[in-house]
């Protein structure tokens, strides 16, 4: 039984993460599912979410934002293929909230000639994004 | 006879031009350690998403898919990749050559093309081929988005049976010395490319997985993907290969140069001892006559 798991996440202009870390939870496109080392095989498409790991000594929780793509999941090893992925610390909050401003907007304004898929993608980008990086800053706040 | 007033000035404008052209090459060898890193960079994602189709695939009993679907060719499509300027030396040339034999070799079919960059498209266009579409000024920052955009018109294309296959010419960046040039199908995908499988790779594929979606789905999902991968990888290498022609072409536009000063140089020197022998000859025959 493996101990740990190798979490590799890659998206199509790079390789976001390689590490060892004790568990994973990410977002499947039918909810969120939590990986513990030996996890059966599983093949999954991924939503729009927060992915979530914690390193091996298990105290410090990081946050991904990740939108679509798929993980394929091995007993010790964890393979993400985002097509974005921004860890918390990248993402830029002002420009976050600008865009979720501007997909309320566009929902709001209830234009029959928009495309309310795209806005709707959107508006669930710039939520999560907004969420992972808001995590980030009170987890900052309440470890100092 | 030139003066030398004329070498001083012809040594000069070569000189000027030694300096764009040095300057030229230093600009390209840094974007070619861009585009480099950048296809580089592409790489762990398009290994990836191989392997997962692969195993998808080979799980399958008969995968279905549009894209999958085989077709006898009588209407092919071309993306053509070229550069989007000149002075990369034989670069453009070369991809249209290899473009224009591919065109010829399918005599007799239905031939239509997307160029990817200024040059190809000036050129089919002036060949007067027929172009779904052109994409141009994408290749100094190639990124994802573009990649997808020309992936989703052509997977559309072939999804609605308007095109029975689609082949990808491009110039693929081995070393800067050494440009290969080739061309690829795209669609339908056939063999997904198993670039040096490894053992953890190969040990997965035995084991059972548990899917979230079915199979069918999730092949449905990545096999768009893995067509964006197929041009993005194709994109970057093209560039790659654009910035590195342009380097050697830049290189030795400068060692011309300076051999072109190196001759005229020497043939001012020559043209300078000439007249000052003449002048002593006229001063030594003057002063004969005054004796």
């Amino acid at each position: 039984m493996p101990d740990a798991i190798d979490l590799v996440i890659v998206t199509p202009e790079k390789q976001l993460l390689r590490e060892r870390v004790a568990d994973v939870q990410m977002p499947g496109e039918n909810g969120y599912l939590g990986v513990l080392p030996g996890h059966a095989p599983l093949m999954t498409e991924l939503g729009i979410g927060e992915l979530s790991y914690h390193d091996r000594g298990g105290k410090e929780s990081k946050h991904i934002a990740i939108i679509r793509g798929f993980a394929e999941v091995l007993p010790d090893r964890v393979t993400i293929l985002a097509e974005t992925a921004e860890r918390a610390e990248e993402i830029d909050l002002q420009r976050a909230k600008e865009a979720l401003a501007r997909a309320e907007k566009r929902l709001a304004a209830n234009d029959p000639n928009i495309d309310w898929d795209r806005a709707n993608v959107a508006l669930q980008r710039a939520l999560i994004r907004i969420q992972v990086a808001t995590k980030r800053r009170s987890a900052l706040v309440s470890g100092s | 006879m030139p003066t030398l007033l004329d070498f001083r000035r012809r040594i000069r404008s070569v000189k000027n031009t030694q300096q764009i052209t040095r300057a030229m090459k230093f600009v390209a060898a840094a974007r070619l350690r861009r585009a480099q890193e950048a296809a580089i960079a592409a790489r762990p994602y398009a290994k990836e998403l191989a392997r997962m189709l692969r195993s998808i695939m080979s799980r399958i009993a008969e995968p279905k898919h549009p894209l999958l679907a085989k077709r006898s060719e009588e209407r092919i499509l071309a993306l053509v990749l070229t550069g989007e300027r000149g002075l990369a030396g034989a670069f453009n040339a070369n991809i249209l050559r290899k473009a224009q034999d591919f065109f010829r070799a399918n005599k007799g079919k239905k031939i239509s093309t997307i160029p990817v960059g200024k040059k190809g498209r000036d050129a089919l266009k002036k060949a007067g081929f027929n172009l779904v579409a052109e994409y141009v000024n994408v290749l100094a920052r190639v990124d994802f988005g573009r990649a997808r955009e020309i992936a989703s018109l052509v997977t559309d294309l072939y999804a609605k049976e308007e095109i029975d296959s689609v082949y990808i010419v491009f110039s693929e960046f081995k070393t800067v010395m050494t440009p290969n040039l080739v061309v690829t199908k795209l669609l339908p995908v056939e063999a997904v490319h198993a670039d040096e499988e490894s053992p953890v790779g190969s040990a997965s594929s035995q084991v059972d997985y548990i899917y979230e979606q079915p199979a069918e789905q999730l092949l449905g999902k990545l096999l768009p993907r893995y067509v964006e991968t197929q041009i993005l990888r194709a994109m970057l290498e093209s560039s790659a290969a654009e910035h590195a022609a342009r380097m050697t072409a830049m290189e030795s536009a400068t060692k011309n140069a300076g051999d072109v000063i190196e001759a005229l140089t020497l043939h001012m020197n020559k043209v300078r001892q000439a007249a000052i022998t003449k002048e002593i000859i006229e001063i030594v025959s003057g002063a004969s006559y005054g004796a």
